[in-house]
């Protein structure tokens, strides 16, 4: 019985934030979700917006990045999404399956202060399927080296590397397993450094249309020999980032010359390591298989959900956070990097050493498969790389074995695209 | 007759909510469970599939499950007993006339159940960091080379365990704690006048007076360590190399991260079915044990 008063207490509770919410949004009551540490930034840009647009009360609500992608999917389940969100540009492609976004290149086109050809092509392109644009760009990320300059230095090596040989001999060089040190940091349940990698092969990840896998292709395999070959030489050490615990402090003390990391970490390693360290560090475009390579086109976009009632007053907004001028002071807050070139040509960004080799990369982008599975296909590709790295399977073995699960992930979509119906629409 | 109306309109309050919440939800999971019901089918319900028992036998077949599953009956079949003799242990030594300040050791051995496990498997976390961690030090002080406790596929689970039994004995503590108040003393005198040493006085008043709590509080523990998430999902998320996905966390993962309902739900009703087997098994030792 005891279980049943509990059942009805929460369902009580329930209505009575239902009711106390619905209440809370006016006409001009815009609610926006943010995911991660944006939403801690964007408190100090939203006054000015709101000084600017008098008539406009913005709602915030921020998401914990574990938990954003089930909130997000759960609130299109039950009908309660809000206005407009921040969304990393790896989950639009299932909320563009779901039909969940209003198409904006009509907004897009009415307006002076966005211009597509400002922003770096990968990236926006990122947000367009099948011709209809649902997002705007909003901080652009891609994964680069940081490296250990003196260290590099001391070691014979005047720059950073240029290709995968290179890259390869400065590892060894830099690896004393015995003393606990190694070249680099690569956690074993992170996919972002084996996705990038994979990017700058010529061979796609997913083949016919992503229906099937491509991961048997020679350009996957080049890639993930390079990973398991880092950690089989021990220039890398086998663990994941849990274990890795606090990997600044180690790149500090010289543990790992190499970390392969994103742009947020400029200013958690300003943060972390005494300002006398300033000097010691520095960051490098990804090196390529055989010289300039590509890397991973990553980032949020800021997009408006279908179901809103406030699409005015969600666009004003994005224009705002569009403005360089408004992006560059984010920056500064957040260390997050604009997707757009003119907000690169002031302020810090321009005169920052560290951030220049994000401007470099950023040219030269790719963007992951567009489909919805995508990060689930990522996930698995990882856990099965893991165990090769771990020498449970060869490389031939795991890329075999990462088609498989790739195809049976895909199974739905085959269908979905087979039997597309003109009337709903269809996937990307 | 009017009394038996009475009784259903008594009744009926329950009955609806444990309907509404419980029943209903329990009948659409099933049906779900015959559908491949996913992503596409959330956008647009004609999407959706009956796949009959596809969803069961694509499991069947796929050896995570059965990885998990294998993860799963590890944890109870390490961590039942293990949680259980520390709980008897303390719960013995708690109630012993020799004990002192037994109302501050009472409280001090409960409080892990009442910690946020969040909290605590952060804690958790640091302690049993390889490099920096307290246990590994203390093994460091008797010459014992430091152990890879979260990072080791083979370590992983027994951390976990190791941290669930810690965390959970105080409560089948108190339980056992009441059981053993309840032995009438008089029994305990007539042994010692008998001579009985004290470990045939555990083992011939203690343990049989005891039997029935002990049964319970064995039930409850298996079907709650059957549903093992929590830990993993706050110390391991799984890892290292899934060594410590558990049934549940599958469904989680499948269910509310790949928003595969479909096979989700068919994960939960095999867990049910096994956690009925195995119940029902305990059961009826139980019974021919009384019988006997």
């Amino acid at each position: 019985m005891s279980l049943a008063c509990w059942r009805i207490v929460v369902a009580v509770l329930i209505y009575a934030c239902l009711v106390a919410c619905t209440q809370h949004s006016g006409p001009n009551t815009l609610t926006f979700w943010t995911i991660g540490r944006e939403g801690e930034a964007i408190t100090q840009l939203l006054p000015e917006f709101e000084r600017e647009n008098p008539n406009i009360h913005v709602v915030l609500q921020q998401l914990p990045l574990s938990a954003a992608h089930q909130k997000l999917l759960t609130a299109f389940a039950g009908d309660s999404t809000p206005d407009m969100t921040q969304l990393g540009n790896t989950w639009l492609p299932e909320f563009v399956a779901l039909g969940a976004l209003e198409p904006l290149q009509a907004r897009v086109a009415n307006t002076k202060s966005i211009q597509p050809g400002d922003y770096f092509p990968s990236i926006w392109a990122t947000n367009v399927y099948d011709g209809a644009l649902y997002g705007v760009p909003w901080y652009i990320d891609t994964r680069l080296l940081f490296y250990r300059s003196d260290m590099l230095k001391a070691a014979g090596f005047d720059a950073p590397p240029r290709d995968w040989n290179e890259w390869r001999r400065m590892l060894a060089a830099l690896s004393h397993p015995a003393r606990g040190q190694y070249g680099i940091l690569l956690p074993t349940n992170e996919y972002d450094q084996l996705t990038s990698l994979a990017l700058q092969q010529p061979d796609p990840l997913l083949r016919d249309g992503g229906r099937y896998g491509n991961f048997e292709s020679t350009g996957f395999k080049r890639a993930l020999r390079f990973y398991v070959d880092t950690f089989r030489l021990h220039q890398a050490p086998p663990i994941t980032n849990v274990e890795a615990g606090n990997p600044w402090v180690e790149f500090g003390r010289g543990v790992y010359a190499f970390y392969f990391s994103g742009p947020w970490n400029i200013s958690e390693f300003r943060k972390r390591l005494p300002a006398s360290a300033e000097g010691t560090w520095a960051t490098a475009p990804l090196p390529g298989t055989d010289g300039e390579g590509a890397a991973l086109a990553g980032g949020s976009s800021l997009v408006i959900f279908r179901t809103s009632t406030h699409k005015d007053a969600a666009w004003t907004l994005i224009e705002y956070l569009s403005r360089p001028d408004v992006q560059g002071r984010f920056y500064d807050l957040l260390g997050d990097m604009p997707p757009r070139r003119s907000s690169w040509s002031q302020g810090s960004l321009l005169r920052d050493a560290k951030a220049q080799a994000f401007r470099e990369q950023l040219e030269r982008v790719k963007p992951t498969p567009p489909v919805p599975e995508w990060e689930q296909i990522v996930n698995e590709m990882q856990l099965v790389a893991a165990q090769a790295v771990a020498g449970d399977l060869t490389i031939d073995q795991a890329a075999a074995e990462i088609d498989r699960r790739a195809d049976r992930i895909l199974e739905k979509r085959r269908w979905m695209l087979d039997h597309a119906r003109p009337t709903t629409s269809a996937p990307p | 007759m009017n009394t038996q109306r009475a009784a259903w309109m008594f009744l009926a309050p329950a009955a609806i909510v444990l309907g509404v919440f419980f029943l209903l939800p329990v009948i659409g999971a099933l049906v779900l469970s015959l559908t491949d019901y996913d992503l596409y089918a959330l956008a647009d319900i004609h999407n959706l599939r009956f796949v009959a028992l596809a969803n069961y036998w694509a499991l069947l077949h796929r050896p995570l499950f059965w990885a998990a599953l294998g993860h799963t009956v590890y944890f109870v079949a390490v961590g039942v007993p293990l949680s259980m003799l520390m709980s008897l242990c303390a719960a013995l030594l708690l109630h012993s006339p020799l004990a002192r300040c037994k109302a501050f050791f009472r409280t001090a051995l409960f409080a892990p159940v009442v910690t946020t496990v969040v909290a605590v498997a952060v804690v958790w976390r640091y302690l049993f960091n390889t490099k920096y961690g307290l246990a590994n030090v203390a093994l460091g002080w008797i010459g014992i080379h430091p152990i890879d406790w979260l990072g080791d596929p083979h370590w992983a689970m027994p951390t976990i365990i190791l941290f669930a039994a810690w965390k959970n004995f105080g409560y089948n503590m108190i339980i056992l704690l009441a059981g053993l108040q309840a032995i009438p003393v008089e029994l305990y005198e007539a042994a010692r006048i008998d001579g009985a040493s004290a470990w045939r006085q555990f083992r011939h008043i203690t343990v049989p007076m005891l039997a029935p709590t002990l049964l319970m509080v064995g039930i409850l523990t298996v079907s709650g360590y059957f549903q093992l998430f929590a830990e993993p999902y706050v110390i391991t998320e799984g890892g290292p190399l899934q060594s410590t996905v558990s049934v549940l966390y599958l469904m989680y993962n499948e269910g509310f991260k790949w928003w595969n309902l479909g096979s989700a739900s068919a994960i939960a009703f095999l867990l049910f079915l096994i956690m009925f087997v195995v119940t029902a098994c305990m059961l009826r030792v139980e019974r021919s044990e009384v019988r006997a």
